[in-house]
């Protein structure tokens, strides 16, 4: 956790590099003690869903498809600090709407022929058409001709160029200070061409990339094995020479496995029921990881519904909820939030103190906006461990200032569909559905969930907040794209936060911290173990000591 | 016979046809948007439009169901909405798992039920027969998530007699066989027990005994025989009530068959392989209840099949 704060405070992102290259980047060190060799088994519970980059979305093929592509930028591993991945080197244009990317040389894809601007650009012009059915095409919306590619009038993106095979040109409609960011999620993985039109729609099944392993087994709810690419053009890595993920396997017999020595990584985690037994076991805690992680858990309260459109009430509720209380009942593997952004969040705020913890205040403010005895309302929620117990805290500290809350737990579908379906869950704790940033950068907590944007039927701004003086910030903010002015762009964004706070259409709750168990064979550093864009852990990087 | 026979292939085909229906239509007016779990967080309102377009899910439920009908007759499932796969081969791919399972609990639950059943009506009403018969109720009764994951404690984890979970020996097959088997040998048992009590009061074994034969001989050649076949045809209906427990078994003993692609299918609304899932156990137990019906009257010529 501490080093993670400590990596963020030297670097304000490489986005400051500009115009540069990456020569000042502070790039990953090589463990002297790593070993190259062996195997390590994950285990997950459930089937991993996909490994095509433009559709793989989940928690879980997210950090196994990094290991099997590569994008044009990439993260140093255990960090939230961007560096080059198959582009050597990039220019941004003085108004920061040209990206110009030189790719390196001598680049294979798994099945032997190099990679070259070419396939950059067929990659994107996958992604965006409609037929690839992405949902990361919109992360993609800077682009020029992006809207073509949308409605289907384009079949390939007017702003992507290749000017010669090692060099990729990318014009933006708009500056967009993020798009580095967005060149390195999984959704700008380069794929070749030849793979996807031999497998079709099940590339997902046969991927070909040009990552540090490539996959060699897949037997469908059994087991997949992911074999060292020995071409792999960062040299020395990865360490290990396979890993294989067991599917299939409840998180708790996972735990009994690994206890066995059977199991390297629990991909789903220490189960909650278990989670006191390991850590009370010291032999076992020193194998436990903790870190931070870009989460924020919140109750959303819906502001176009009696009583949550009054500002009062709702930072009335700000003020009755025990966030400590809270943390406790999940066995203090959080810590209390006073904002939407996580702290390890560049543009976060360290010195807003957040709304007291204050009943009779809150009892109080209630009065005053005409609810002295207060009202009735619904929280829905997750029906999984702990979201319901957490939801009967809420419900009692509420109950304190006179606000009945009747509960409703429901499968996460359910509650998805409640919180985009205009006034039907006054309140929502966001629990199992959390919102989790794709990317380390603070635009990415506010336009799908704060923003008016996302204020749409279908949309997962579930509070229905729209300030549209705060949208124009927002678009502001993400205009600065020079790397000199990246402080007033932070700045900008956490004035857009400290505005949302006083609005307070969320009650933040609690960031998580993420706990990574591992066997004791297990090498390498404790960041990549809780690394904040490879969970559960960064395959490339870590190694066995036997 | 064969009229027989064909009447109630058309009755199944009805009743596959009623569930399909029920089924799809329970899924569709389902508060959960598969597109929505489809499309993600971050997607925008084109995105989630594009994608309910391309999947048909912007149409009537009635074109939604017609289009699965003659996709299902064509034998075409459809393809997961999430995993992007045919739901044939996801289900190919799992099924021989359930069924070796199944196989394992029935053979489990033979041994276990038949044996405590014949040892409880040999001992009628004596302290044995009642514990055995506690013991049968305790086995109906137990959720079989609490059975599964005690065995495996106990087997597995602490004597290491068995590995924890996994699949493809035949010491993988033990415990997920005992538990699922678990209930239905508390069934038999009882079953067994009231049979072989009926058939140990019939006159031929009476005569049997009055001959001089010996006390073995007459249990295990003259009175197990009968007293076994009508049990024997409720094989058939087990696998309906199989196909309940396989969800569970499969969870804790990360056994890869159908129920466990039931269970993740159906938290994230994957409706084809919900359907597909849903047909194949619903053919497994009308096949099995006609085969049930079918053995019968082998076993008992005084049933007629009509």
């Amino acid at each position: 956790m501490s080093l993670m704060k400590n990596i963020l405070a030297t670097s304000a992102l490489s986005l400051s590099l500009g115009l540069a290259s990456f020569a000042s980047a502070q790039d990953y060190q090589p463990d002297p003690n790593a070993k190259p060799g062996g195997n390590i088994i994950v285990t997950y519970k459930d089937d991993v869903a996909t490994l095509d980059p433009a559709i793989g979305y989940d928690w879980q093929n997210w950090s196994m498809i990094k290991s099997v592509f590569d994008g044009l930028m990439d993260y140093v591993p255990g960090t939230t600090e961007l560096r080059p991945g198959l582009a050597e080197s990039y220019e941004i244009s003085d108004d920061g709407t040209t990206f110009t990317f030189k790719l390196r040389k001598g680049v294979k894809f798994h099945n032997g022929r190099e990679m070259t601007a070419e396939d950059v650009k067929y990659s994107l012009d996958r992604v965006t058409t409609p037929a690839t059915q992405s949902p990361g095409a919109g992360f993609f919306g800077s682009i020029k001709g992006y809207d073509a590619m949308a409605d289907g009038s384009a079949t390939s993106l007017e702003g992507v160029t290749v000017v010669d095979p090692y060099t990729v040109k990318i014009e933006l409609s708009r500056p967009d200070a993020t798009f580095l960011h967005v060149m390195a999620l999984n959704f700008a993985s380069v794929v070749p061409k030849e793979a996807v039109d031999e497998y079709g729609t099940d590339f997902g099944k046969h991927p070909v990339g040009t990552g540090a392993f490539k996959l060699s087994d897949w037997t469908i709810g059994q087991q997949l094995v992911f074999q060292k690419n020995a071409d792999y053009w960062r040299s020395g890595v990865p360490y290990l020479d396979s890993i294989t993920f067991e599917v299939g396997q409840e998180p708790i017999v996972a735990l009994l496995r690994l206890q066995q020595g059977e199991v390297d990584v629990p991909g789903d985690g220490i189960p909650p029921a278990k989670f006191n037994e390991v850590m009370d076991n010291p032999d076992e805690a020193k194998r436990v990881v903790v870190g931070g992680q870009l989460h924020t858990g919140y109750i959303t309260l819906n502001v176009q519904m009696e009583p949550f459109d009054k500002v009062e009430v709702r930072q009335a509720m700000n003020m009755a909820i025990n966030k400590d209380r809270i943390v406790q009942m999940i066995n203090g593997r959080a810590t209390p939030a006073n904002q939407p952004l996580p702290p390890s969040m560049p543009g976060y705020t360290k010195d807003y103190e957040g709304y007291p913890f204050d009943q009779e205040k809150a009892k109080q403010m209630l009065a005053d906006a005409g609810y002295p005895d207060g009202f009735e309302t619904e929280l829905y929620v997750m029906n999984t461990d702990p979201n319901p117990r957490i939801a009967q805290a809420i419900q009692q500290d509420l109950s304190q200032i006179g606000v009945k809350v009747d509960i409703k737990a429901l499968a996460q579908a359910n509650v998805i569909e409640a919180g985009g379906t205009p006034k039907t869950a006054p309140m929502i704790w966001s629990g199992g559905m959390a919102w989790i940033a794709d990317f380390p950068d603070p635009s990415n907590f506010y336009g799908p969930i704060l923003g008016c944007a996302g204020a749409v039927e279908g949309g997962w701004n579930w509070s229905w907040y729209c300030n549209e003086e705060l949208d124009a910030m927002a678009t502001e903010a993400d205009s600065i794209t020079d790397p000199a002015k990246q402080d007033e762009r932070l700045q900008k964004w956490s004035d857009v936060y400290m505005k949302v706070m006083e609005d307070a259409p969320w009650v933040p709750v609690f960031n998580e911290n993420r706990y990574t168990m591992k066997s004791g064979r297990m090498g390498g550093a404790d960041a990549l173990y809780v690394d904040p864009v490879s969970i559960p852990v960064n395959y490339d990087y870590v190694y066995v000591t036997e | 016979m064969l009229a027989y026979l064909i009447r109630r292939l058309i009755q199944a085909a009805l009743i596959l046809l009623g569930v399909s229906f029920i089924t799809f239509f329970l899924l569709f007016v389902l508060p959960a948007d598969p597109v929505r779990q489809i499309a993600g967080r971050s997607a925008t309102p084109e995105t989630v439009a594009n994608i309910r377009h391309q999947l048909g899910l912007d149409q009537p439920f009635i074109v939604q169901y017609w289009h699965y009908l003659t996709g299902l007759v064509q034998g075409d499932m459809g393809r997961s909405y999430l995993q992007k796969t045919e739901v044939a081969t996801l289900i190919a791919a799992r099924l021989p798992a359930t069924l070796l399972l199944m196989l394992g609990a029935i053979v489990a639950e033979l041994i276990m039920g038949l044996t405590l059943g014949i040892v409880a009506a040999i001992r009628r009403g004596g302290a044995l027969d009642q514990s055995l018969m506690i013991t049968s109720f305790v086995a109906v009764s137990a959720p079989q998530f609490v059975v599964g994951l005690l065995l495996l404690y106990v087997f597995a984890v602490k004597l290491s007699w068995f590995p924890i979970g996994g699949y493809g020996s035949f010491s993988n097959l033990v415990l997920p066989a005992l538990t699922l088997g678990i209930m239905g040998s508390g069934w038999y048992s009882r079953m067994m027990r009231s049979s072989m009590i009926d058939v140990l009061r019939s006159d031929y074994i009476r005569t049997a005994r009055a001959k001089g034969l010996r006390r073995f001989r007459v249990l295990a050649l003259h009175a197990m025989p009968n007293a076994i076949l009508p049990i024997i045809a409720m094989i058939g209906i087990d696998i309906g009530i199989f196909m309940s427990g396989i969800v569970v078994v499969e969870s804790v003993f990360g056994w890869p068959g159908i129920g466990q692609l039931a269970w993740q299918a159906i938290q994230r609304v994957d409706i084809p392989i919900i359907m597909g899932v849903t047909l194949v156990s619903a053919c497994a137990i009308v096949l099995g209840n006609l085969l049930a019906d079918l053995i019968t009257p082998f076993i008992d010529p005084r049933i007629k099949l009509r």
